[in-house]
């Protein structure tokens, strides 16, 4: 089957998945920013705007690094990486912030609104809000707060005010829904979400901001091999990163596009988030797509080592990808990722974010079986420092923070 | 005529507005709203809202935020919603009974089960905040055929184009939103709700019923002459949580009744 040139369509459909389901509270709101989107979107002086402040703020383009030790150690296919660890505050997710941020003071936004997870959206959020003079307000659930603690002093010091949000599962979800409640009281605001999940317009918004990633490693590795890679290996917790990274290369047909999913503690005990392995269709903060619920239709909680995974819906468009089977899923679990983050950090000398290291453990499972002629392309979406207590932790060591 | 359709018709002749109190199904004990709902009957609500829960209500307040997670608790699901309104109705209950509850649960039950279901419990009615009219077609469909009612929203920040977009696919009556925000007890009605519900008027002849912030006679009173329904949710939650159980029943129905007595066009 081959994949459509234009989505979502006008009504932020990806085939059956994606759409609008939000409050009529949220309505007016909502179409005025895909109004503004799409404006903003063919205004040659804003793409220029995002691309300079790329270059002089984000630290753009981030390099490829062929993994020499890594593949050596595999002993089958070459194994690049996409160095968004290399990005301003340490992941990829400040080229949606900027981009959006830039969005909001267009619109005329003065303050900005976003939830956060792992902490690296808050983080890219409270930092593009102090470059660009915006009041910044983040929910954070109180259960994520207490694993990310660095982060929380990081968007604070940025000047952030960060909200502990109490209820439900006090994790990412819980965070968006005090987010979006924050909107639909305060309309003016403009609210920065994080990943390709949500409302139409913002699984487009976000994946033409991150598509940055795809365009510069499609040219970078066509320069340094000289041909495009067999397989291109993302996580995807909402699957910004994945669909960032994928965008450039959906219509190369002969490229592989493989998500990797939490898979906790293994899909079968039930502590997971790996939405492809276990969900249903459904509905959750504005959208549909494949869900973790139980038999009644409430979301399931999820777990992950990896805050930024542990989510309960996947980006819409991912669904598609797999319905259409243009890209395939799998999960790594929370001690393969274990596993290979301190792989990672031996072999390159990268210490790479938990939730990458879910990608860099399905390339080396990939790799092996693998000729050495192949090549494969792992978005290495996040540096790992922001993990190191949970990791000493994992193993059993004993760290002062 | 619909029991929606009739009730209305019936207080237009009788010069009141409809009052609709909220009660969430399984607060604060299981099976406390078969108690609960002839309370408020006795003390003169004119329909009910009856609340589905759902682990991620994000168009609610704290206040029905906390009902709701203590349904959960309580292990309330979908088929215990229906069962309620079937044993409202086994009691003689006779006033339209409305479901308030989220999209995903519906979906996951089945849209065309769930309508059939409702119908033979029945329900005369839909409140689904997550699903707006342009994503509600299938259930929408499923529901008119066996005469429920999907209730749909406008609010201030509504424009006109938009209010004659859900005009168009409304039936029943039209919930109008008094304020920008989540459901919740405020301590005074928005100066600019008259203009509002004067332009919603324009747009549908359907009754017009407020909720969103409404907890007292003078509020209702208010509302009584410029709609035609007024919903009340989040105060009575509050007033029942403040209260030992045992006092549960005569509170709703002093409450209600307090509330009722302002329904009266002035």
């Amino acid at each position: 089957m081959t994949y459509p040139e234009q989505l979502p369509d006008g009504a932020g459909r990806f085939g059956p998945f994606g759409g609008r389901y939000i409050p009529e509270t949220l309505t007016a709101a909502v179409s005025e920013l895909e109004r503004a989107y799409l404006e903003a979107r063919e205004d040659v002086g804003f793409r220029a705007e995002l691309d300079r402040l790329h270059r002089t703020y984000t630290g753009r383009p981030t390099p490829v690094t062929f993994a020499a030790r890594l593949t050596g150690h595999c002993g089958g296919a070459r194994i690049w990486l996409k160095r968004e660890d290399l990005a301003h505050t340490g992941a990829h997710k400040i080229n949606n912030a900027l981009g959006q941020g830039l969005l909001a003071k267009r619109m005329g936004k003065r303050r900005v609104i976003a939830e956060t997870g792992a902490g690296q959206h808050g983080v890219a959020t409270a930092t593009v809000c102090a470059l660009l003079g915006l009041e910044c307000v983040i929910y954070m659930g109180t259960e994520d707060m207490a694993r990310q603690r660095p982060n929380v002093f990081r968007m604070r010091l940025l000047g952030a005010e960060v909200r502990g949000v109490d209820s439900g599962s006090r994790t990412l979800k819980d965070a968006i829904n005090e987010a979006m409640r924050d909107w639909v009281t305060n309309p003016d605001s403009y609210y920065l979400l994080g990943s390709a999940l949500g409302p139409h317009p913002y699984p487009l918004m976000v994946r033409d901001f991150q598509s940055v990633i795809g365009r510069e490693a499609r040219a970078q590795l066509l320069e340094a091999e000289g041909r495009l890679p067999d397989v291109v290996v993302a996580c995807v917790g909402g699957g910004s990163n994945a669909i960032g990274i994928f965008h450039a290369f959906v219509g190369d047909s002969e490229v592989a596009l493989r998500g990797v999913e939490a898979g906790g503690l293994g899909v079968e005990s039930g502590r997971h988030a790996a939405r492809f392995a276990g969900g249903q269709l459904g509905v959750l903060h504005g959208t549909r797509t494949l869900v973790l619920q139980d038999e009644d239709g409430q979301i399931a909680l999820t777990h992950s080592v990896s805050a930024g995974l542990d989510y309960a819906a996947v980006g819409p468009e991912h669904a598609y990808l797999k319905e259409t089977g243009r890209a395939s899923y799998t999960y790594a679990t929370d001690s393969e990722a274990l596993e290979v983050f301190q792989l990672l950090c031996r072999t390159e000398g990268i210490i790479p974010a938990l939730e990458s290291s879910h990608a860099v453990a399905e390339a080396v499972k990939l790799a092996r079986a693998m000729r050495p002629d192949q090549i494969i392309l792992v978005n290495l979406s996040g540096r790992g420092d922001k993990d190191i207590f949970s990791v000493a932790e994992q193993l059993g060591v004993k760290m002062e923070p | 005529m619909s029991r929606i359709a009739g009730t209305f018709e019936r207080l237009d002749r009788e010069k009141r507005c409809a009052l609709m109190p909220y009660l969430a199904i399984g607060f604060p004990e299981r099976d406390s709203v078969l108690e609960l709902a002839p309370a408020l009957v006795e003390g003169g609500a004119d329909m009910l809202e009856l609340g589905m829960p759902f682990s991620d209500p994000l168009a609610d307040g704290a206040t029905i935020q906390r009902a709701t997670e203590r349904a959960l608790r309580n292990g309330i699901r979908v088929e215990d919603c229906l069962n309620t309104v079937r044993r409202l109705r086994r009691q003689g209950i006779d006033i339209p009974l409305l479901l308030m509850g989220y999209y995903n649960p519906i979906m996951r039950y089945g849209e065309e089960r769930f309508a059939e279901h409702a119908a033979a419990a029945g329900v005369d009615g839909l409140i689904i905040p997550d699903l707006p009219p342009e994503e509600a077609e299938p259930l929408r469909a499923a529901c008119a055929e066996r005469g429920i009612d999907i209730i749909f929203f406008l609010t201030p920040t509504s424009t006109d184009e938009r209010m004659a977009q859900v005009a168009q696919r409304a039936s029943g009556f039209i919930y109008c939103v008094s304020l920008a925000g989540v459901t919740g007890a405020r301590s005074q009605l928005s100066p600019a709700l008259g203009p509002f519900l004067e332009r919603v008027r324009r747009f549908s002849t359907l009754p017009r019923a407020v909720g969103f912030g409404i907890s007292r006679p003078e509020h209702v009173a208010q509302i009584s002459s410029m709609a035609e329904g007024a919903i009340v949710a989040s105060a009575l939650i509050n007033k029942l949580e403040q209260l030992p159980p045992a006092q549960h029943r005569d509170a709703a129905r002093e409450f209600v009744a307090a509330l009722s007595s302002a329904t009266r066009r002035g």
